[in-house]
C-alpha cells in the first residue's frame, strides 16, 4: 500500500519504465496453472525414486541389505551411502555431508538409502523392504551439551573441532573501556528458536543421461551453478557433461540455497539405470532437508551514553547448527559482521560459536544469519530508551550511521536511506500522537535494520565477474535475455525484462528472459544473500546500454542527428525534436543489424574490492551496498490469554531505487509478514523426550499464519540510490524482514510493560510474564503499566 | 509426497447398499473424505474397501419437522451447507458458527456433519506420518503399546477434536443410525466412550444417517467458543459449548437449565455438572458467568495430547467460558 503516488518526475522519458507497476513476466502462466514446475516434468520411462530416512537422531549403520527391495517387481535400483563417498558442501572448506550416510546418521530423516521404482507406489514399497540394522548412539539435541561432550562423541565424521562448527571473535576498539564509561549498560539474554521456509512447493529434482552421457538435471533449487559444481564433485562428472536446468520455482527464500540429497540420488540412480528418474520430498521431507533459521541463544551488553548514544556493544553468541555445515561458516561471521549498521558506534565486540546437534541442519532462510542478531540489538535500544527516558526513534536517530560512512567493523557504506525510514514510518503510524495515548494492552514498537546487496566475493574464490548476461536482439523487434539467475519467485527475470526495457524501448511483452540453464545461458552464482538486482541488474544494465548505443547509432545515422536526440521508448525509436520523426523498434533493430551483424552482447559485473577491512573475516558480510529498514508494529495484548495480536506494520524501506514498484512492495509485505510469522508462532523444533523427532513435520503441525492471522503491511518504498546499483537500486528481497521480530516485541512491551526475550511470542509465555509484572506491581516493586491510563 | 494405500471403492446408489457394503469386515465410510484420507495417507488405517456416501442425495437435506418440533438435518450435508442454512441460523446459532469454523472453507465445502460428529480422535503422536511413528515406536492407537500422553496410560486419550460435537450435545441432539438390524436412536451424548482407539459406540456396519435437533420450546442463548493459535485450519485446542434455557427473552431472564459441554479433552466431550445451583440467577450476574466458568476449570483437565501447555489450555477454558457468557449478555 504505497503512500507516495510516483513522481512526475519519474515519468519522463528517460524513465518510460523504471519505477512502474509491471505485472511479472511469469504472472499470468501462474494464475493460470500452466506453469510448469520440476515435479509436472514428466520423461518417458521415467522412474521415481524415494529415500529411505533413519528413525533415530544418531545411529550407525551396522548393515544395509536391499536384496528384498531388488527382488520385487518394478524396482530398478538401489543406492545408498557407498556410491557416494565424496563429501560435498556449499562451502568449499566445509564439505561434510554425503549424498546418503555413509556410516551413520545424524538426525532423525537424514538420508540413508534410495531406491528407483516404476512409479511412486512401487518406490514406496520398495523402501519399506530396505532391512537396515542400527547401532543407536548417544545424540545430543543441545549446542552446550554437544560442545561440552568428550571428542568420542562426535557427531559430523568430517568435523575438525569435535562439535565446535565454527567459532569467530572478533573486536572493534575497546569494548570493556566502553563499557566502563557507559552511563547505562543494559545487559539481556535472548533466544531465536529455529523456524524454517515452508516454501509451498517442496523440492523436487529429475534426472536424464543422454545416450551421449550428457547428464541433465532438473531441479527446484536456487543455486543452479553450485549444484552443477557439486554434480561434478560428486558423481565424477566432468561439468561439461552435466546440463543444470531450474524450472520455475514454487518460492525458496533460502530454503533451496544448496545441493540436497534428492539431486545426487536422481542422478546417479539415473546413470545406473539408464532411465529418467525423479524425487519429490514429501512435506515432511522438507522440515528434515531444513536448511532453517538458526536457533541462536544471545548474550548482549550494550552501553550508552546519557544522551542514549551506543559506546559500545559486546555480543556472545551460541549457534545451534544441527548436523551439518551448510552455510555455518558464514551464518557464523554474519551473527555478528552485521550486528553493527545502522548504527555508530565506539566500540563492538562479537563472539560467536556454532555447534553441531543431532538434528536437520540449519543454514540461510530470508535474512541469513542477521535476523536473530537483529532481535537482540533492537530490543536492546528499546530497553535503553525506556531507561533514559528518550523515544526510542529519537534514540535511534542519534545513532545513525549516515551515509557515505564506515561501520565500527570497517564496511563502507554507501548511500543510506535510514533516517528517511525512521521519519515516514514515525509519520505514517501517527507514532508521536498515537504512542502517547494508546491504553493498556495496545501499543506500538520500533525497530530498524540493514541487509547486504549481495556478497563481495563469491562462495568459492575466483576474479570472475559474480554475474554475466547475454542479451540478444532481433529483426522482429525482439529482445532475449540469457540469463544464469535464479528467479525464485522474487522477480528476478521481471527486473532483467524492466532493465532492457527502459534501455531498448521495448514493453515488457517483447523480451523473453531464458534463465537457469547451464546449456543455454551464462553463469551466475545464484539466487541468495540479495545479490540480484545489484549485480545482475548491473551486468544487465552494462549489456544493455551496449545494445543500446548500437540501435541508437544506427538510427541517428539513417536520420542524420546527433544520438542524443533518439529515445528509444513505446516500441519505437523517435526524435527527441521532432516526434513525428520515428520507426517502429523492429525497424531500428534491422538497421542496427544492417550497420554491425548480428545483435547480441553481454554484460558483466563484479564487485568493488574496497568496500571492507583488511582483518581475518573482513570480506564476510562486505557487500557492494547496504539497503535499511524500519518497521513500526501496532499489538493489542489480551492481559487474560497472553494472545498478541499485530494489527498494523509499517515498513519502510531504502531499496535505493525501485525498478518494479509492485515487486518491491511484494518483497516488503511478504518480508514482514514472514517475520511476524516467527515472531508469532513458528518454531521448528525437535523433542528430545521422544529420540529427536521433529515435533510436527507437517503444515497443519508447523504453524505459520493464514490471512485471517495477518496483519494489515503498509508498504512505504523509500529511495536513497546508490551509485553501486543500477539506476542506484539495491535489494528489497531480505532486508524489510528484519525489524519485524523486534519492532513486536517492542511493541508488546509499550502495551503491557513486559519484555518476551524469547521467541516465539506465545500466548503461555506472554501471560506468565504479565502475570509476573501484576505479581510485582502488587508487591510495589513496579509501577503500573500505563497506570494513568 | 504422500501417498494413498491401495483400497477398492464402492460407491452405492441406496442407503441400504451402503449398509450392506460397510458390513464387509474393515470397509470404511468416505463422505467428504477430509479426515479419512489424510488419515490414510499417514497409514492409520488399511481399509479394503471405502464405501462412498457422494451418490446418497437422502443425506444431503436439512428438514424442519414443525410437528415432531426437530430440525432434521442429513449426515451429508456439508458443514458450509449447515453453516449458512436458515433454520440452523435461527435456531441453533451456535451450530451454524460451529460448523463455520472448522478447519478452511475448502474443508467445509467438502467435509459432511456425519464426518464431524465422527471424526477420528486425534493426538500428536498420532496424526503423523508412518515414517515418523515408527521413530517413536508407534503408540497404543497406532503400531506400538505405550501411551506417550499419559506415561503408563493403558486407555488411549486422543481428544475428541469435532467443533460440532459438543453444541450438538448441548442442544439434546439424536445421532440416528442405520445399521444391517435396522434404525436406532440414540442421544448424541451417549454416542461417545472414553476410549480413543474405539470412542464411539457406532456399529461397524452402522451408518449415520441424521442428526435430530428438538427445536427450543423456550427462550435460549446457546454459544460455541473455540481457540487455537490460527484463526483458521486448526483443530480446537480450547472448545466449549454453552446452552441456557431461559424464562424470558433478555439477559435479564432467569436461567431455568442448562448444558456446558467441553472437547478437546480425552476421547468423548465433557459435560460439565453441578451446574444446578446456578439455576435461578440472571444470565446477566457475574456471579452467574463466573460460577459456570469456575466449574468447568474443576471439572475439565486437558491433556497433553494437542499442542500447548495443557495447565495453559485448561486456564483458557475458564476465560472463554466466562467471555462467551459475557458475549452472550452484551448480545441481549
Amino acid at each position: 500500500m504505497p503512500d507516495d503516488p510516483r513522481k512526475p518526475a519519474a515519468q519522463t522519458e528517460a524513465n518510460w519504465q523504471l519505477g512502474k507497476v509491471h505485472r511479472k513476466v511469469d504472472a499470468m502462466e501462474r494464475m493460470r496453472g500452466i506453469t510448469r514446475y520440476t515435479d509436472d516434468l514428466k520423461l518417458p520411462g521415467m522412474l521415481h525414486a524415494k529415500i529411505v530416512r533413519s528413525p533415530h537422531a544418531h545411529a550407525k549403520i551396522v548393515s544395509i541389505d536391499p536384496s528384498r527391495a531388488l527382488a520385487m517387481p518394478g524396482v530398478f535400483g538401489v543406492v545408498t551411502g557407498k556410491d557416494f563417498p565424496i563429501p560435498y558442501g556449499i562451502i568449499p572448506w566445509t564439505p561434510d555431508e554425503n549424498a546418503l550416510a555413509l556410516d551413520k546418521a545424524l538426525f532423525v530423516g537424514d538420508g540413508v538409502a534410495a531406491v528407483a521404482a516404476i512409479d511412486e507406489d512401487t518406490a514406496i514399497e520398495a523402501a519399506r523392504a530396505i532391512d537396515i540394522v542400527w547401532e543407536k548412539l548417544p545424540a545430543f539435541f543441545d549446542p552446550e551439551a554437544a560442545l561440552a561432550a568428550p571428542p568420542e562423541l562426535q557427531i559430523n565424521p568430517y568435523s575438525k573441532h569435535a562439535n565446535l562448527s565454527k567459532e569467530v571473535l572478533l573486536e572493534f576498539g575497546d569494548v570493556e573501556q566502553g563499557i566502563a564509561d557507559a552511563a547505562l549498560v543494559v545487559e539481556g539474554e535472548y533466544f531465536f528458536e529455529g523456524t524454517t521456509h515452508a516454501a509451498i512447493e517442496p523440492h523436487c529434482a529429475v534426472a536424464h543421461v543422454e545416450p551421449n552421457g550428457l547428464l541433465t538435471v532438473w531441479s527446484a533449487t536456487q543455486v543452479s551453478h553450485y549444484l552443477h559444481r557439486e554434480l561434478a564433485k560428486v558423481l565424477e562428472l566432468p561439468a561439461h557433461r552435466i546440463r543444470v536446468i531450474q524450472p520455475p520455482l514454487g518460492g525458496a527464500f533460502g530454503g533451496k540455497s544448496e545441493p540436497f540429497d534428492l539431486e545426487f540420488v536422481v542422478a546417479k540412480l539415473a546413470m545406473m539405470t539408464k532411465r529418467p528418474v525423479k524425487l519429490l520430498y514429501t512435506r515432511e521431507e522438507v522440515f528434515y532437508a531444513h536448511r532453517g533459521r538458526h536457533p541462536m541463544r544471545m548474550r548482549y551488553r550494550t552501553g550508552f551514553t546519557e544522551d542514549g548514544r551506543i559506546l559500545a556493544m559486546d555480543a556472545k553468541t551460541t549457534i545451534d547448527g544441527g548436523a551439518y555445515s551448510s552455510f555455518g561458516l558464514v551464518t557464523t561471521y554474519y551473527s555478528g559482521q552485521l550486528a553493527v549498521s545502522p548504527y555508530a558506534m565506539g566500540a563492538y565486540r562479537f563472539h560467536s560459536t556454532r555447534a553441531y546437534t543431532n538434528k536437520p541442519a540449519c543454514g540461510p532462510k530470508r535474512g541469513h544469519g542477521s535476523v536473530q542478531p537483529r532481535f537482540a540489538t533492537e530490543v536492546q535500544l528499546d530497553k535503553a530508551a525506556v531507561a533514559l527516558g528518550i523515544d526510542p526513534i529519537e534514540l535511534r536517530r542519534r545513532n545513525d550511521l549516515g551515509a557515505d560512512a564506515q561501520t565500527k567493523n570497517d564496511f563502507r557504506i554507501g548511500s543510506n536511506g535510514f533516517l528517511e525510514c525512521l521519519r515516514r514510518v514515525e509519520l505514517s503510524s501517527g507514532w508521536r500522537e498515537r504512542r502517547a495515548t494508546l491504553p493498556y494492552g495496545h501499543g506500538l514498537g520500533i525497530a530498524g535494520s540493514t541487509y547486504i546487496c549481495g556478497t563481495n566475493y563469491p562462495i568459492y574464490p575466483n576474479a570472475m565477474p559474480q554475474a554475466a548476461v547475454q542479451i540478444c536482439l532481433d529483426r522482429s523487434g525482439r529482445a532475449r535475455i540469457f540469463s544464469g539467475a535464479n528467479d525464485i519467485g522474487q522477480g528476478s527475470n521481471t527486473m532483467l525484462a524492466v532493465i532492457v526495457s527502459e534501455e531498448l524501448g521495448l514493453p515488457l511483452d517483447d523480451i523473453r528472459v531464458l534463465s537457469a540453464d547451464s546449456d543455454l545461458t551464462p553463469v551466475d552464482l545464484g539466487a541468495y544473500s540479495s545479490r540480484i538486482t545489484l549485480m545482475v541488474g548491473n551486468a544487465c544494465l552494462d549489456g544493455a546500454k551496449k545494445l543500446r548505443k548500437k540501435v541508437v547509432g544506427a538510427v541517428a545515422k539513417r536520420w542524420s542527428v546527433p544520438e542524443h536526440r533518439i529515445v528509444l521508448a513505446q516500441r519505437m525509436a523517435i526524435d527527441r525534436e521532432n516526434p513525428d520523426q520515428h520507426v517502429s523498434s523492429a525497424q531500428a533493430f534491422v538497421w542496427a543489424e544492417e550497420d554491425h551483424g548480428l545483435l547480441g552482447e553481454v554484460g558483466s559485473y563484479n564487485t568493488p574490492k574496497d568496500r571492507h577491512g583488511d582483518y581475518r573475516g573482513a570480506t564476510i558480510g562486505a557487500s557492494p551496498a547496504y539497503s535499511f529498514t524500519s518497521h513500526v508494529a501496532e499489538v493489542s495484548v489480551d492481559p487474560e490469554t497472553g494472545v498478541v495480536e499485530v494489527g498494523t506494520i509499517w515498513v519502510a524501506h531504502d531499496c535505493g531505487r525501485a525498478l518494479s514498484r509492485k515487486v518491491v512492495e511484494g518483497q516488503m509485505e511478504g518480508s514482514a509478514y514472514m517475520g511476524f510469522a516467527e515472531a508469532i508462532m513458528e518454531q521448528h523444533i525437535v523433542d528430545p523426550a521422544h529420540g529427536g523427532v521433529h515435533t510436527g513435520p507437517s503444515l497443519l503441525d508447523y504453524r505459520i499464519p493464514t490471512f485471517l492471522d495477518t496483519p494489515e503491511l503498509i508498504s512505504l518504498i523509500v529511495e536513497a540510490p546508490d551509485d553501486r546499483g543500477p539506476y542506484g537500486a539495491k535489494e528489497a528481497g531480505e532486508g524489510p524482514l528484519h525489524p519485524s521480530i523486534p519492532a513486536i516485541a517492542n511493541a508488546i512491551y509499550d502495551a503491557v510493560g513486559v519484555r518476551i526475550d524469547t521467541l516465539p511470542f506465545s500466548p503461555p509465555k506472554v501471560l506468565r510474564a504479565i502475570r509476573a509484572r501484576a505479581g510485582a506491581e502488587a508487591k510495589g516493586e513496579l509501577a503500573p503499566h500505563k497506570g494513568a491510563r | 509426497m504422500l501417498r494413498l494405500p491401495e483400497f477398492e471403492l464402492a460407491v452405492p446408489e441406496s442407503i441400504d447398499d451402503a449398509v450392506r457394503l460397510l458390513a464387509q469386515p474393515g470397509a470404511r465410510v468416505v463422505a467428504g473424505g477430509t479426515d479419512i484420507l489424510p488419515n490414510l495417507k499417514h497409514r492409520l488405517d488399511h481399509p479394503p474397501l471405502l464405501v462412498s456416501l457422494a451418490r446418497l442425495t437422502a443425506l444431503r437435506t436439512i428438514v424442519r419437522d414443525d410437528a415432531a418440533g426437530v430440525l432434521r438435518i442429513g449426515a451429508g450435508v456439508t458443514l458450509t451447507e449447515l453453516a449458512e442454512h436458515e433454520d440452523v441460523r435461527t435456531h441453533f446459532p451456535s451450530l451454524a458458527h460451529a460448523a463455520g469454523h472448522v478447519a478452511s472453507p475448502l474443508i467445509r465445502n467438502m467435509g459432511t456433519l456425519g464426518g464431524n460428529v465422527n471424526l477420528d480422535t486425534r493426538c500428536r503422536y498420532v496424526n503423523q506420518t508412518e515414517f515418523w511413528r515408527s521413530a517413536i515406536g508407534g503408540c497404543l492407537k497406532s503400531e506400538g503399546d505405550v501411551c506417550h500422553v499419559v506415561p503408563g496410560g493403558r486407555n488411549c486419550v486422543a481428544a475428541m477434536s469435532s467443533d460440532c460435537v459438543p453444541v450438538l450435545i448441548g442442544q439434546d441432539a439424536i445421532i440416528v443410525l442405520q445399521g444391517p438390524d435396522g434404525r436406532r436412536e440414540l442421544p448424541l451424548g451417549a454416542y461417545y466412550s472414553a476410549d480413543g482407539i474405539r470412542h464411539t459406540v457406532r456399529g461397524d456396519a452402522e451408518l449415520t444417517v441424521e442428526l435430530r435437533v428438538p427445536l427450543p420450546r423456550t427462550p435460549r442463548r446457546s454459544s460455541y467458543s473455540k481457540w487455537s493459535v490460527r484463526k483458521s485450519i486448526d483443530f480446537p485446542l480450547v472448545s466449549v459449548a454453552l446452552r441456557f434455557d431461559l424464562d424470558a427473552e433478555g439477559a435479564d431472564a432467569k436461567v431455568e437449565a442448562m448444558r456446558v459441554v467441553v472437547g478437546v479433552l480425552g476421547a468423548r466431550p465433557r459435560e460439565v455438572t453441578r451446574l444446578e445451583d446456578l439455576h435461578g440467577l440472571t444470565l446477566r450476574d457475574p456471579a452467574f458467568a463466573k460460577g459456570v466458568a469456575d466449574r468447568v476449570y474443576q471439572q475439565c483437565k486437558p491433556l497433553e495430547n494437542v499442542p500447548y501447555e495443557a495447565p495453559y489450555r485448561r486456564e483458557m477454558l475458564r476465560v472463554h467460558t466466562r467471555r462467551a457468557i459475557e458475549a452472550l449478555v452484551a448480545g441481549g
